[in-house]
């Protein structure tokens, strides 16, 4: 299993090249923002359609992570659905699928901003969840350590050799994780973003998704 | 023979003209089912086809409509309208002549279908969207001749496909149509001919007398053609001399592009002011029509122009046609060298302007052909389904169809006489369903069947099927505007590509003017006068054509010949540099030369198989690279070759074009290019899995980009028998990807590859280090400049 391995307060993490968290000590591996139902929704509010399937290819990269990890717990961080009616949308096929995945395992979903209601599949439904010394939550509070979140899909520009190179990626310092998105139709937040800049402490890094991850100091735009 | 009615000949006389051989054997062969007329520009050509028309309405009249004219663009109707009506009021005949174009008003359209003119002029799209009513019997009753011009334009495009589907749709209707078609010299007639008869009636091509041979030549200049790039800036002076000794010279572009670039400069050097204009297709409406008129009235010099002039608009007295740039195909060439001299036995004269090195030898090349009378072109494969897929969807638009008699109407068209009905059925499935794969979605099922019959299952999606009928594949276009209050002038369009482009304050060239990129506002780029010297460079609309097959191998056997006399010093200087340093490309053989340069090793490819096929050329070498182990970083691509660069040297090249492989390279390379995605694109827009055009909005291109992108991933994924991915994989052969080429490579070269192994870049090779259009390769050297760039930056920050 391609993984890049960091401590977080403490406990020993793994950064997946496919933008999962695996915590190994627990068997227990956390996927953010995979938005399912994208495609649902905006046909639904007369938005410019999307094709199907994206929903049937972020589950097929989920059931990859958890045979790799045979992981035992799974946290969802948040907008795991487009949005409540997403959810509720899914083909029964999919729904079916997810019921399969959750067979056998504990599986919280934590609240976010997309789908703040319980929704009608198996599982916990819980706004924050800690894991001592960690605490789980969908959007990055001020003042916390420990903290892992999602919200912003990270992602990281680097120039290479007169070449920009694109890639979401894990955003990490001493206190906290904010996790890149796993939906197959989300866009992304670059790190030069003010709203991450002021959340992450300087010498934070960002690990690079792809297939292999790879850490290097988080991108900033220029100082003001 | 048939003799002409008086008041005809009155008429020819009055002009002092007599009527040409073959107006008078259009005349005889009247009732002939199908008939084909090639005859050079100029030849009256058009009168011919439409005398039958007139002299049949003058002697017998006629209630409704009679004779529907197609042509390619919308121009040409308008200005055959203008032509025809004057003989028809002139002879005072009780004939109406009406046209219908995208620029028609609803409510003319409206009273068009109420009440037909005697002859309607209009254009394949709008002819298809005519037949899509339910009233079309009622609007087509009577209808006797149809007349295709300037067939050999449509011949080639999918444009045409969709006509001929059309013809079928109106043969059935009305069963005595009379089909006559009018063409510019082709290299097959036979060919044309097949496509426009009924299948399998007869049609009989009459030849004009071709006319005088055309005075072609070179341009000479004192400055030296540059090296690389497609400006020709070095040859304005030289032009400006001969717009200054012809009546009206007509400057040829093969890009937009530069087509502005090279206005603009000729206007900086534009010292006498001689009034210069310029013509292109992403020009506003209304600014071409002002060029034309200005033309028509003799008050221009000069026009800078693109294939926007290409096809029978009557420019009155062009004396002159400079071609800039390689012309890429001799057709092509010898229709615009046509454009001079508009009249009848008169030679017409042209100046090619070559816009580099290589391009010196490309235009030798093409004079030698134009002097052989050498056309080039590519056979046409069987009818595209993605057409008839569009074709079957606008049936049910008109009312529920019975599927055998339909088949039997479409093997009736000839591009679509070897169609099976397995093939058939597929698409109607495809129509009816999305196809296996979107069965469960709901906004793809069309298609119900009733009482056997095939029918819409909602009627109110016809209205989203007219929106999205035509086969015309336009990168997307953005309107430009001048920023004012509200609706600044329009000066025309840009590619959305190039206006993504765009930061506020870049500057850029459009119809002859530089303007300051402002901001996007919704579907419009709205912009400023700009008083700055140098523009940001435009890039818009550049459709880029790949040198002919023919042409390719006239360049290889001059190459191969060993003899450059013929050529200017500076040219035979660089060709004899190249032969000293490294070799020559010949014929039956395959060049490669392998080199190191500014830290990375590359190589070049000398296929001649034209851009496209170069193209993909690099696309599935760099991946075989990649499997070798030579981690290639990007390439580059010309007519004449390839130019892949990576961070290990290419020093053995066996197998490295081997067939299948190649092959199979295609087809791993199928599921996740750029390229074949846009193909995909193309085809699933035609055949209406995806719209282009919704009621209220207008999907912007990025969007459907977006989603067309991802519905080929998953149909590939999901369903890779899927009718549109074997579409897609056919059409790859042809146009942007244009596999059909390689191939035609392999056949030439066989097994016999030189790889030369060179200390530093070759004459041939360097201009492609200047060449524009790189594309990276994402492979293992990206991930290994990913490790590299990263440990470099946690080293640098002390953390590794």
């Amino acid at each position: 299993m391609n993984g890049y391995e960091f401590t977080l307060a403490g406990a020993r993490l793994t950064a997946l090249g496919s933008g999962a968290l695996f915590w190994r000590d627990l068997n227990l591996l956390c996927v953010s923002d995979m938005h399912l139902g994208k495609t649902e929704r905006r046909a639904r509010l007369g938005e410019a359609q999307l094709p199907p399937y994206e929903t049937h290819d972020t589950l097929s990269r989920l059931q990859a992570d958890l045979e790799a990890t045979g992981a035992h717990t799974v946290i969802c961080l948040g907008d795991s659905f487009d949005d409540a009616l997403a959810a509720r949308a899914l083909l029964d096929a999919e729904k079916l699928w997810i019921s399969r995945l959750q067979a056998g395992r504990r599986w919280v979903w934590i609240e976010g901003n997309h789908d703040p209601g319980p929704v009608d599949l198996g599982g916990a439904h819980l706004f924050e969840l800690p894991v001592p010394p960690l605490t789980f939550r969908h959007i990055a509070q001020q003042g916390f350590s420990g903290e892992v979140s999602g919200h912003y899909h990270p992602k990281v520009t680097l120039p290479v050799r007169g070449r920009a190179i694109t890639r979401p990626a894990f955003l990490l310092d001493s206190d906290r994780l904010v996790m890149p998105a796993y939906g197959t139709y989300t866009g992304g937040l670059r790190s030069h973003d003010t709203a991450l800049c002021d959340l992450m402490r300087p010498e934070a890094l960002a690990i690079l998704t792809g297939k292999t991850p790879h850490p290097a100091p988080m991108p900033r735009g220029a100082k003001a | 023979m048939t003799s002409l009615p008086p008041v005809f000949t009155e008429w020819f006389a009055s002009r002092g003209w007599s009527i040409h051989p073959h107006q008078q054997a259009m005349l005889d062969r009247a009732d002939d089912p199908a008939l084909l007329l090639i005859a050079p520009t100029g030849g009256g050509k058009t009168l011919a086809g439409f005398l039958p028309t007139l002299v049949d309405i003058a002697e017998h009249g006629h209630e409704g409509l009679h004779t529907l004219y197609i042509s390619p663009l919308k121009a040409l109707a308008a200005d055959i309208k203008r032509n025809l009506t004057t003989p028809v009021s002139e002879m005072d005949l009780p004939i109406r002549i009406e046209d219908r174009t995208g620029d028609t008003s609803s409510s003319a359209k409206r009273r068009q279908r109420a009440d037909p003119p005697h002859i309607l002029l209009t254009t394949p799209e709008s002819l298809a969207l005519l037949t899509s009513y339910e009233d079309a019997p009622r609007i087509f009753a009577g209808l006797k001749r149809i007349v295709v011009d300037e067939i050999h334009a449509l011949a080639e495009s999918k444009r045409g496909d969709q006509l001929f589907l059309a013809l079928s749709r109106l043969q059935a209707m009305c069963p005595g149509l009379r089909r006559v078609g009018l063409s510019a010299t082709v290299e097959d007639p036979a060919a044309i001919a097949r496509l426009l008869a009924r299948h399998p009636d007869p049609c009989e091509i009459l030849m004009a007398d071709p006319g005088p041979e055309p005075d072609i030549a070179m341009l000479q200049t004192d400055a030296t053609p540059p090296w690389s790039g497609g400006g020709a800036a070095y040859s304005i002076p030289a032009v400006l001399e001969e717009v200054k000794r012809h009546r009206i010279t007509l400057i040829f572009h093969n890009t937009r592009a530069q087509a502005e670039i090279f206005f603009h400069n000729l206007w900086l050097a534009n010292e006498d002011a001689l009034p210069i204009g310029i013509h292109h297709g992403s020009l506003d409406r209304a600014q071409r029509e002002r060029v034309e008129a200005a033309m028509q009235r003799g008050e221009l010099r000069a026009v800078v122009c693109t294939g926007s002039l290409d096809l029978g608009i009557d420019w009155g007295d062009v004396d002159l046609v400079i071609q800039v740039g390689a012309p890429k195909n001799v057709k092509r060439l010898v229709q615009r060298i046509g454009r001079a001299n508009h009249r009848y036995n008169a030679p017409s004269k042209a100046l090619l302007v070559p816009a580099n090195r290589f391009e010196v030898i490309e235009c030798h090349a093409a004079l030698e052909a134009v002097r052989d009378h050498d056309l080039d072109g590519e056979p046409r494969g069987p009818g595209p389904r993605d057409v008839l897929c569009q074709h079957i969807l606008i049936r049910a638009c008109a009312g529920p169809f019975d599927a055998d008699a339909l088949f039997e109407e479409i093997k009736t068209v000839g591009a679509y006489a070897t169609l099976t009905r397995a093939q058939f059925d597929a698409c109607l499935d495809f129509c009816a369903t999305g196809g296996y794969a979107l069965r469960a979605y709901d906004q793809w099922q069309r298609l119900l069947n009733r009482d056997g019959l095939s029918q819409l299952r909602d009627p109110r999606s016809a209205r989203l099927i007219r929106m999205n009928i035509g086969t015309i594949q336009d990168a997307d276009l953005l309107k430009v505007r001048m920023r004012r209050n509200r609706g600044g002038k329009p000066l025309g369009e840009v590619e959305e590509g190039f206006a993504a482009s765009l930061t506020p304050g870049d500057t850029f060239l459009i119809g002859g003017q530089i303007v300051k990129y402002e901001g996007l506002r919704e579907t419009v780029v709205e912009v400023s006068r700009d008083a700055a010297k140098k523009p940001k460079i435009a890039t818009f609309a550049g459709t880029k054509f790949a040198t002919s097959t023919q042409l390719s191998q006239r360049i290889l056997s001059l190459l191969h010949s060993g003899d450059h006399s013929a050529l200017p010093a500076h040219t035979a200087d660089w060709i004899a540099l190249q032969q000293d340093v490294s070799q020559l490309p010949k014929v039956g053989r395959l060049l490669i030369e392998s080199f190191p340069h500014d830290g990375r090793e590359h190589a070049c490819i000398y296929g001649f198989a034209g851009r496209n096929a170069q193209q993909t050329l690099g696309l599935i070498l760099s991946k075989r690279m990649e499997e070798m182990r030579l981690a290639p970083m990007g390439f580059v691509s010309t007519d004449y070759a390839t130019l892949i660069w990576g961070l290990e040297p290419l020093t053995d090249a066996t197998g490295l074009l081997d067939r299948a492989a190649l092959r199979e390279g295609l087809d791993k390379w199928l599921a996740g290019n750029q390229l074949i995605k846009r193909t995909f694109r193309a085809s699933a827009t035609i055949a209406g899995l995806i719209q282009r055009n919704l009621p209220q909005v207008r999907k912007s291109g990025r969007q459907a980009t977006f989603s067309s992108d991802i519905l080929y991933d998953t149909l590939a994924k999901y369903d890779p028998d899927h009718l549109l991915l074997d579409i897609t994989r056919q059409e790859a052969m042809r146009g942007l990807i244009d596999f059909g080429r390689i191939e035609e490579m392999l056949d030439r070269i066989g097994n016999r590859v030189d790889l030369v192994r060179l200390p530093r870049v070759t004459p041939f090779a360097a201009p492609l280090f200047l060449e524009a259009g790189r594309t990276p390769v994402e492979g293992s050297a990206q991930d290994r400049l990913i490790e590299e760039e990263t440990q470099r930056l946690m080293q640098a920050a002390g953390l590794a």
